[in-house]
């Protein structure tokens, strides 16, 4: 038995596997020739070729960021592989996917779970469920590759309309070079019946993952979406960039909810993703989005999930937790932009902290002059755990009109010596007392998970502390 | 059961206790008295091996093992239980899903729960709450009672479980312990308590009163130290063996 928890204890990161599979991948480097290259394994229209091409011309003029608040080494972006996809044809190969699929948990062709999902590995969207159901009721689930193809005035007309190439370094680097992603529209009045999920796993040793997300819910429409990552455990960092734009016309209702688990490296700060995503989306009157997060993995993360509410009364929610240990750096937060008459946000930051780990929320509400009555509600609390860790909390707020409410509360606390030891004094060891808090610390996040996720994100804290607490 | 030594217990570079010797047979019920802030807590804590309670000099033996050095769960292990003198509260952790932890067993754990909230005459409602959270003060107190059954400890310490309680509560929590002795006939009570009634709810056999760090005075007459209490206060408690 002592073995056996030895081994647990070493590895925590249970989706640190890799599947040894041939794959084609393309040589290091980003150039135009690597572009065109992947418009052309990929067969996709002229348009969508010429956008990439003109996102990368733009791209090679803007400067590398700098945030303040993560420090990692600079990224040489042509020691990157852009693409690799698995050579699919052999017999072989599907099993050992299969084999991926099962120790990764997911539920495809799981009767159980109701859950739709377009399952991406590496470059690629290997499986997409339950697209006939939803066909019936005239949703369209499928990966972006296909959705270039078969939906392409769709996507034409929506593509870098909530988050355009040039808005930031990484999302011109991801026009330039995205390789899939998922696309999904809900039609008009339609209640998706059952979760849609993206699963997104990095496995070659070399690549970069760019995929994008694109999903429109028409008037009055609902979904519940899901997103969840993972990645083998390595010594060398490999870059994750993604965008999501998201659609909500008038009346309609998105719930997005991601669990982020890319490996994060080890107790001395090497190794681990570098998360860079941009996700945003549009509200129309009356529609709503939620953006749910745990943030768990990754060395390196930069992500603000924000929402441009537009339409009169239309609403916009983030909920997240990050969790940090060891060397990782979480700088995440959301931008509330309210331009619509009566819009509300409400933002909910929990962060967890050890070790070395530096964990920021930035975040930034705007309200615009002509976005009366309008409301925002902030909270920020912070959990530090050691006294290595650093959290910081940068609340930018700018209120144009004078009818208009913005409240904020922010707590950083350490954990309490007082309820760990009333737990011991329960016969409950230290580790075991440190989970119960952390949970209920994020309860309130982690209660409005989709069922599906909740069962997983009460496994994520369920961690070693030895080396975190003294 | 326990016998605790020469003791002395240092926080934060200050002596709180000094010289402590106190002896707990099985079966027995003791009773500790003392002014505010005279140690009574501190004992306890050092007892169940609150981190940062240091002990400089002395030993504390339970059952034959010294427990001076063991983590606070590894003492909780062994079967000793203290109820909060101020029971923290834990947001967003279902009372359920806390009460659970202290359950060995795999199979029943809702029902040994369920048992022992009828005996308190708890709610089952609450164990949807948040542990602790918005509990009224004999709530929370009746939820220390609630994890000793659950626990079934060898040696308990009451820490002012009596303070603010109503007098039903009192009388129910009390029939409670005492019904809990009768069944559990090794087991031992160390009653640290303000209350100059506590005679009229349980029969004790010693009464120490811990003054400034120091056990000043043990007797097994229970009533006439704490009459003389109740007229003299704790200043001139030592002349009471002048009685
Ligand atoms: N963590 C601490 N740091 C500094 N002083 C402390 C600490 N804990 C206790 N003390 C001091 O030790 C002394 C004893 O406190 P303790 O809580 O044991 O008293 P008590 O006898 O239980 O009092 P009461 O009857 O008011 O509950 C007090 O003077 C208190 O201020
Ligand atoms: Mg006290």
């Amino acid at each position: 038995m002592n073995k056996k928890i030895k081994k647990i204890k070493k590895n925590n990161y249970k989706y640190g596997f890799y599947t040894n599979i041939k794959s084609k991948t393309f040589p290091l480097g980003i150039n135009k020739k690597i572009i065109k290259k992947i418009s052309k394994i990929k067969s996709e229209p002229k348009w969508i070729k010429n956008l990439r091409l003109k996102a990368f011309k733009y791209w090679k003029k803007l400067k590398y960021p700098n945030w303040s608040n993560l420090n990692y080494k600079k990224i040489n972006f042509n020691f990157i592989s852009y693409f690799s996809k698995i050579i699919n044809n052999k017999k072989k190969n599907n099993k050992k996917i299969i084999n991926t699929v099962k120790k990764l948990n997911l539920p495809i062709n799981n009767k159980k779970k109701k859950v739709a999902i377009d399952f991406i590995f590496d470059s690629i969207s290997l499986k997409t469920t339950y697209k006939n159901i939803l066909n019936k009721k005239g949703i369209i689930f499928c990966s972006f590759n296909e959705a270039l193809k078969k939906h392409s005035n769709l996507v034409k007309k929506y593509i870098g309309t909530v988050v355009p190439y040039k808005d930031n370094f990484y999302s011109c680097l991801n026009t330039s070079v995205f390789s899939d992603g998922s696309f999904c529209y809900i039609p008009k009045g339609v209640k998706c019946p059952i979760e849609l999920s993206s699963y997104f796993r990095i496995n070659n040793n070399l690549i970069g993952q760019f995929e994008r997300t694109l999903i429109i819910v028409d008037e009055g429409g609902y979904l519940s979406y899901l997103e969840g990552c993972t990645a083998p455990i390595r010594v060398n960092n490999q870059i994750h960039a993604a965008v999501v734009e998201l659609i909500a016309l008038k009346n309609s209702t998105i719930k997005y909810s991601t669990i982020q688990n890319w490996y994060s490296g080890n107790n001395k700060g090497i190794g681990g993703i570098y998360n860079f995503v941009t996700k945003r989306g549009v509200c129309y009157d009356n529609a709503k989005i939620t953006w749910l997060q745990i943030e768990k993995g990754s060395a390196l993360t930069w992500k603000y999930p924000s929402c441009i509410l537009k339409g009169y009364k239309s609403i916009g929610n983030f909920k997240s937790i990050s969790f940090t240990k060891n060397f990782q750096q979480i700088d995440t937060g959301t931008k509330m932009i309210h331009l619509g008459k009566k819009s509300k946000s409400t933002i909910i930051s929990k962060s967890i902290c050890l070790d070395n780990s530096i964990n920021t929320y930035r975040g930034l509400v705007k309200i615009n002059r002509k976005s009366k009555k309008s409301k925002n509600f902030t909270q920020c609390d912070a959990l530090l755990i050691g006294n290595k860790c650093i959290s910081n909390t940068l609340p930018y707020i700018i209120v144009e009109n004078s009818n208009s409410i913005v409240e904020h509360e922010s707590v950083i606390s350490k954990i309490e010596d007082e309820q760990i030891f009333y737990c011991n004094q329960r016969g409950i060891n230290k580790e075991k007392a440190l989970t119960i808090i952390i949970n209920g610390f994020s309860m309130d996040i982690i209660k409005d998970l989709p069922l599906e996720f909740f069962l997983e994100a009460k496994d994520l804290f369920k961690i070693d502390f030895k080396n975190s607490v003294g | 059961m326990l016998n605790i030594n020469k003791l002395y217990v240092k926080i934060n570079k200050k002596i709180i206790i000094k010289n402590l010797n106190l002896k707990i047979k099985k079966n027995n019920i003791h009773i500790l008295m003392g002014p505010n802030g005279s140690g009574k807590s501190t004992l306890s804590y050092v007892i169940t091996g609150k981190p940062k309670y240091k002990i400089i000099n002395g030993k504390i033996i339970f059952n034959k093992k010294k427990i001076n050095n063991l983590l606070p769960n590894k003492i909780s292990k062994l079967g000793i239980f203290l109820t909060f003198q101020y029971p923290i509260e834990i947001n967003g952790i279902t009372m359920y899903s806390f009460l659970k932890n202290l359950i060995k067993k795999k199979k029943n754990k809702l029902k040994i729960i369920k048992k022992n909230l009828k005996k308190l005459k708890i709610n089952k409602e609450y164990l949807k709450r948040y542990f602790n959270v918005g509990f009224s003060g004999g709530e929370k107190k009746k939820n220390e009672i609630l994890q000793m059954l659950i626990l079934k400890p060898k040696f308990i310490i009451l820490d002012e479980i009596d303070s603010g309680l109503d007098i039903d509560t009192l009388n129910l929590i009390f029939k409670i312990i005492k019904e809990y002795l009768f069944l559990n006939k090794n087991s031992s009570l160390l009653i640290i308590t303000h209350n100059t009634n506590i005679i009229n709810y349980i029969n004790a056999s010693f009464i120490h009163i811990l003054y400034n760090g120091k056990i000043i005075l043990t007797s097994n007459k229970i009533k006439k130290t704490i009459n003389y209490i109740n007229k003299y206060g704790y200043n001139n408690i030592k002349n009471i063996k002048l009685l």
